[in-house]
């Protein structure tokens, strides 16, 4: 599959983002400290990046490298779990939809234009403070406030791909209209959704970070990027470290998807 | 005996504005084992009609009026799921495009092994041992390979005749082709039409065969329905539309053609 992303940026964002997988994955064999433990002795706070902490100590004490690496996974796990679902929800949707067509397809669609209306962040915001927190809740939240334009482009693909050839040629020989749907058309608009899902996953991210930053994400002792960035916060001056590391890692994060999913979206021919 | 006897037909589509009559008063009949020729410019209506055949028009078009008699049912009065058993089944169908009718997604073999699959309830491995047999009679090199291909690795030639596979497979008594040689180059066109003429004595199979090309015709065809505007204008055995061309519209696309002796004498 590697081979057939021709496009530069994307390759390059790949490259970036199996590194980031790669150090979240040996998580403990790079940095051997444990990422939630508070008895620390009181001189090993605050301490400066160095070779046994490269990313310095916080508060408590706790290495902030083996706290990123961790809360990384953490972060990455939900957006995934988020961009899965939302994917899941907006495709069936968006597919029923165009097949079935007329006006169900036309108020379908209008429910979700009122959907898009509300900026994401708010809508979460909001489900977030009034069902509470937990990650379950928080994937859950935030996949159905982010399914709506999912559904928008594969129902758009769907409409193009129903006046191709190939369906007529498939119809021709004797397929149902659902069969057809399910194991041809859908299919084909994987290439175009996944590299839409990519940079979807990218805004999960930062939404995730600053929900979690706001303390209305994922809840101490655990936590994500966006949280250990606002440990940081109060002591930014004296302590830059515990804020600069996990806000870098947020944005490699971020940048990598974005380079790999423009990039796939650029590429016309299938990569898949 | 008549394979297929559609009469009066008439597929219009449905504007905001207008009406568009793509096919109007269409009346044609197959017999069986004969290869019926169904020429005229573009736009004249032969893909709709064929898509008609299969009641497979696109939408805004509908069937408004006729009788499409195949073996004696009217597929007019069929519903939705008997249709289906009649495409691929007893009709099969050939397009234009070879690249395009072909789902990017899928490997050529396992397209043909679909509709296997789908109208004999094979399972997999059998569906592929049928497929390969049929590709070595739709006269594939190299099976394996060509099984395992996917459709933009393919030329238009190798397309064309996994297309017909996929249109053969299910065994249809009529075949209907949609200008299977278009897109094709000339050396290529004239070995799918020596195809088609070996396969249809193979399979026993009656030809609907749609093209504006007045050289295949001659070449295969047993009989010529002239098409212009929605309507046929002239049918005949195909000499005698050649010989003596009766309709203004067949002179005039008789005289299309690029002929050798207009040739030399521009050369002379």
């Amino acid at each position: 599959m590697f081979n057939r992303i021709k496009n530069r940026p994307a390759r390059t964002g790949l490259f970036i983002f199996s590194l980031l997988l790669l150090s979240l994955t040996l998580g403990g064999a790079l940095a051997p400290f444990d990422p939630d433990v508070q008895d620390a002795p009181a001189e090993s706070r605050f301490e400066a990046p160095s070779g046994t902490h490269f990313f310095g100590t916080d508060q408590f004490g706790r290495d902030v490298f083996a706290r990123v690496l961790c809360g990384g996974r953490l972060s990455l796990a939900i957006s995934l779990g988020v961009v899965t679902l939302s994917v899941l929800l907006g495709s069936l949707y968006g597919a029923f939809a165009a097949y079935i067509g007329g006006l169900w397809d036309f108020f379908m669609m209008r429910f979700v234009d009122i959907l898009l209306s509300f900026p994401l962040v708010f809508l979460a915001v909001t489900c977030m403070a009034l069902f509470g927190t937990g990650i379950t809740y928080l994937i859950l939240v935030l996949a159905l406030t982010s399914w709506m334009d999912i559904a928008r482009l594969v129902r758009a693909e769907v409409l193009s791909l129903k006046n191709q050839p190939f369906v007529t040629r498939i119809r021709a020989s004797g397929l149902g209209p659902s069969a057809t749907l399910i194991r041809h058309i859908v299919p084909n608009t994987f290439a175009t959704v996944s590299a839409f899902a990519i940079l979807r996953m990218a805004d999960i991210i930062l939404i995730e970070s600053s929900l979690s930053f706001i303390g209305l994400g994922v809840q101490p002792p655990q936590s994500s990027w966006g949280g250990i960035l606002n440990d940081g916060w109060p002591v930014l001056a004296q302590a830059w470290w515990m804020s600069f590391f996990p806000g870098l890692a947020i944005v490699i994060s971020i940048m990598s998807l974005n380079l790999i999913g423009s990039g796939l979206g650029a590429q016309r021919e299938h990569w898949l | 005996m008549t394979v297929l006897k559609v009469e009066n037909l008439k597929t219009y589509f449905f504007d905001k504005k207008q009406i568009i009559k793509a096919v109007d008063g269409l009346t044609l009949s197959v017999a069986a084992g004969e290869i019926v020729a169904l020429v005229g410019e573009s736009g004249s209506g032969k893909s709709i009609t064929a898509l008609s055949i299969l009641r497979l028009t696109p939408p805004p078009g509908r069937i408004v009026s006729g009788h499409i008699i195949y073996k004696s049912n009217n597929l007019l009065e069929f519903t939705e799921r008997q249709m289906r058993t009649v495409r691929g089944r007893e009709i099969g169908l050939v397009l234009q495009d070879p690249l395009s009718a072909l789902d990017p997604l899928f490997k050529a073999g396992e397209q043909i092994a679909e509709v296997f699959r789908y109208h004999f309830n094979m399972s997999r491995r059998r569906a592929k041992m049928e497929s390969l047999q049929l590709m070595e009679k739709v006269q594939l090199p190299d099976i394996e390979r060509i099984y395992n291909a996917y459709p933009h690795e393919l030329s238009g030639g190798l397309r064309q005749r996994v297309l017909i596979a996929i249109a053969l497979a299910a065994r249809p008594s009529l075949l209907i082709a949609d200008e299977p040689t278009t897109a094709l180059d000339a050396t290529i066109q004239k070995q799918i039409i020596g195809l088609l003429k070996n396969l249809q004595s193979e399979f026993d199979l009656s030809l609907l065969l749609i093209t504006h090309d007045l050289g295949v015709v001659s070449e295969i065809a047993d009989r010529v329905y002239v098409m212009n505007a929605g309507q046929i204008v002239e049918s005949a055995a195909t000499e005698d539309l050649f010989q003596r061309p009766q309709h203004q519209y067949t002179k005039a696309l008789l005289d299309a053609m690029p002929k050798i002796s207009a040739y030399e004498q521009a050369v002379q």
